[in-house]
């Protein structure tokens, strides 16, 4: 055994709990908490921030992100976020929210929080469908996508188009920074990080304005796709029709 | 002792939740409680405490669970239609046990109704109202001064309680002037907020929920809420009666209703009708005893509500029987006037 000679090279993020999560193979919720822990952890902001787990298949990221949290009603964060902002300005408020949470049935928490300008930080996992229901339609799924409510793919006369919530978001004076990201791959992976942190900076340095990072994210149980064609998929067909970069700020 | 001020009831009401500390406040417009938000829009500032105006009652009683969850003492106000809206969050406030105080200045509905004066909301206020085996705990003012008192006692008892305490009162009340005295009431000794999210300095984690998948978690947690729920009944009934001992006729009513039907009592007694009145200040925790008690000696129970018929209900139950329960109620914004209430009461009397 060479054991001794082994070195740590990566290791678990403190904010991250020792336990396995209960995310399918391939899922990028696993990917996009470590950033989020990494994140609070560098900043070393952990004693003054407080999260809010959505409703979705990130419900219970309150087991596997080690800091304070709430967990709110369907769609809801950006206003329970503004409560606890509004009353405790020298907090890191961030949401963590699904496409269905914020772009669905909680367009109007999201939309109003941004209109208002809420110093809150807004983590934005776009993965097409509906998770945790068992891949229902989202706002956001892609033309011709097969879910379990649009079997025959989705048909735009029908169901509409894809749902570019970030874009409507930044056309709103009271949003400080937007930002597309992906988990797509290592080098997108590492972009997604430093949104990331420029979305939780923004707060810390208490610059005006609300902060959202969306993140296009694989869900290759839904998407009935193995998880590297779904890292693929986010690369060659997710982003023509939700183009990464910075939206605004 | 302080000034009287001449103050309508829901500006009242404003300040004394002032004056209970209320660290937010959150709503949306809606007739007859606008005085509400526009007297906070105001005086939250000046007292250097938050006021938002959010965009629908369903993101109001989000913000109130936001800012609860940080131990933040937080309100909201609304009438009928915007408290249906708020149900959901309602529901949620239960089940994550966060303190808070609603308020719903009712009218009349289903629907939009119209905006006349009703007491229509009273099984949604009394049975939980959302989702779930819940209850919120519900207070009757009947007077601006007892929406000064009232309210600050709705803070305590849901601090203490972690729920939600709920005031209800009609347009009239809200929106009459009256004389009041802005005092602050003797604070309870209250439980430290030692759950409240702070981020997690030299602590563990802290988690807020109302989800318990574990196969048993969330029975216990219910039972739990029950166990709450029960102390609270045996503690926390507050009512009134006058003149039962002896009386023929017991009139049960609350609100602005106990006020037509005290003079109405007194006026039967002035014609030796023996009459007297009971007035459950509490709707839940229900006086359900002591209306039971009352149903031993008297032979007609008569409940008087401005809706078509929901207390009447509870007051059944509690009477169990025991005598005929009437009812007399109007429904679509009348306030029972003392001669309409005076005819009723002589009508059981004489049966
Ligand atoms: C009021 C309400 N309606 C519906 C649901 C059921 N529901 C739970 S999660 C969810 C959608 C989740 O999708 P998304 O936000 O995209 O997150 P994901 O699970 O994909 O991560 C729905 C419809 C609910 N919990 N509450």
């Amino acid at each position: 055994m060479q054991r001794n000679n082994m070195q740590a090279v990566f290791e678990r993020t403190p904010i991250l709990k020792d336990c396995p999560t209960h995310y399918c193979p391939g899922c990028g919720h696993g990917i996009a908490h470590r950033l989020l822990a990494e994140t609070i952890h560098e900043f070393d902001i952990v004693d003054r921030t407080i999260g809010i787990a959505p409703i979705g298949c990130s419900v219970l990221a309150y087991d596997y992100i080690d800091n304070d949290m709430l967990e709110v009603a369907h769609g809801r964060a950006p206003a329970a976020a503004t409560g606890m902002k509004r009353t405790n300005p020298d907090k890191i408020i961030y949401s963590y929210q699904g496409d269905g949470d914020l772009a669905a049935i909680g367009t109007g928490e999201i939309v109003h929080a941004a209109h208002r300008g809420e110093q809150i930080t807004v983590i934005f996992i776009n993965n097409a469908v509906f998770g945790m229901t068992g891949g229902q339609m989202a706002p956001t799924t892609m033309l011709g996508q097969v879910t379990a409510t649009s079997p025959s793919g989705r048909d735009a006369l029908n169901q509409g188009y894809p749902l570019q919530i970030s874009e409507m978001l930044a056309t709103i004076p009271g949003v400080g920074y937007i930002e597309r990201c992906a988990l797509s791959d290592v080098a997108h992976i590492k972009k997604t990080k430093k949104a990331i942190k420029h979305a939780f900076k923004r707060q810390i340095d208490n610059e005006p304005g609300l902060s959202l990072v969306e993140i296009l994210s694989p869900c290759p149980t839904y998407w009935r796709m193995s998880p590297v064609m779904a890292m693929e998929w986010i690369n060659q067909e997710m982003v023509k029709v939700f183009p990464l970069g910075c939206l605004k700020g | 002792m302080s000034p009287r001020t001449l103050m309508t009831g829901n500006e009242a009401l404003a300040e004394a939740a002032i004056i209970a500390g209320v660290d937010a406040y959150f709503g949306y417009p809606i007739t007859p409680q606008n005085e509400i938000p526009a007297y906070m829009s105001k005086r939250m500032p000046e007292e250097g405490r938050i006021f938002v105006q959010s965009e629908s009652e369903l993101a109001a009683i989000n913000m109130v669970f936001g800012a609860a969850a940080t131990g933040k003492r937080a309100m909201t106000s609304s009438s009928s239609p915007g408290v249906s809206l708020m149900q959901e969050g309602l529901s949620y406030l239960a089940g994550a046990e966060l303190p808070n105080v609603v308020v719903n200045i009712m009218r009349g509905g289903p629907g939009l109704g119209n905006i006349a004066p009703t007491q229509s909301d009273y099984f949604q206020a009394t049975r939980g109202g959302g989702h779930g085996d819940y209850y919120t705990i519900v207070l009757a003012p009947s007077t601006a001064q007892e929406m000064v008192d009232y309210t600050q006692l709705a803070f305590d008892l849901a601090d203490e309680y972690r729920m939600t305490a709920m005031i209800i009162a009609d347009g009239v009340l809200g929106q009459m002037m009256e004389p009041v005295v802005l005092e602050k009431r003797p604070k309870r000794k209250l439980p430290a907020k030692d759950w409240a999210l702070t981020g997690m300095k030299n602590q563990k984690q802290k988690v807020i929920k109302s989800l318990y998948l574990p196969e048993g978690t969330l029975e216990e947690h219910n039972c739990k809420l029950q166990k709450k729920y029960k102390k609270i009944k045996d503690k926390e009934v507050l009512y009134e009666q006058d003149m039962v001992d002896d009386a023929d006729v017991v009139v049960v009513s609350y609100g602005i209703v106990a006020r037509s039907v005290r003079s109405a009592v007194r006026k039967a007694r002035e014609e030796g009708i023996n009459a007297g009145w009971l007035r459950p200040i509490t709707l839940w925790p229900f006086p359900s005893k002591q209306i039971s008690k009352a149903a031993e000696k008297t032979k007609t129970i008569l409940t008087i509500e401005m809706s078509c018929g929901q207390m009447v209900e509870d007051v059944k139950l509690a009477v169990n029987g025991k005598v005929p329960v009437e009812f007399f109620g109007r429904c679509g914004g009348g306030v029972p006037s003392v001669d309409e209430i005076l005819e009723k009461i002589k009508h059981y009397a004489k049966k």
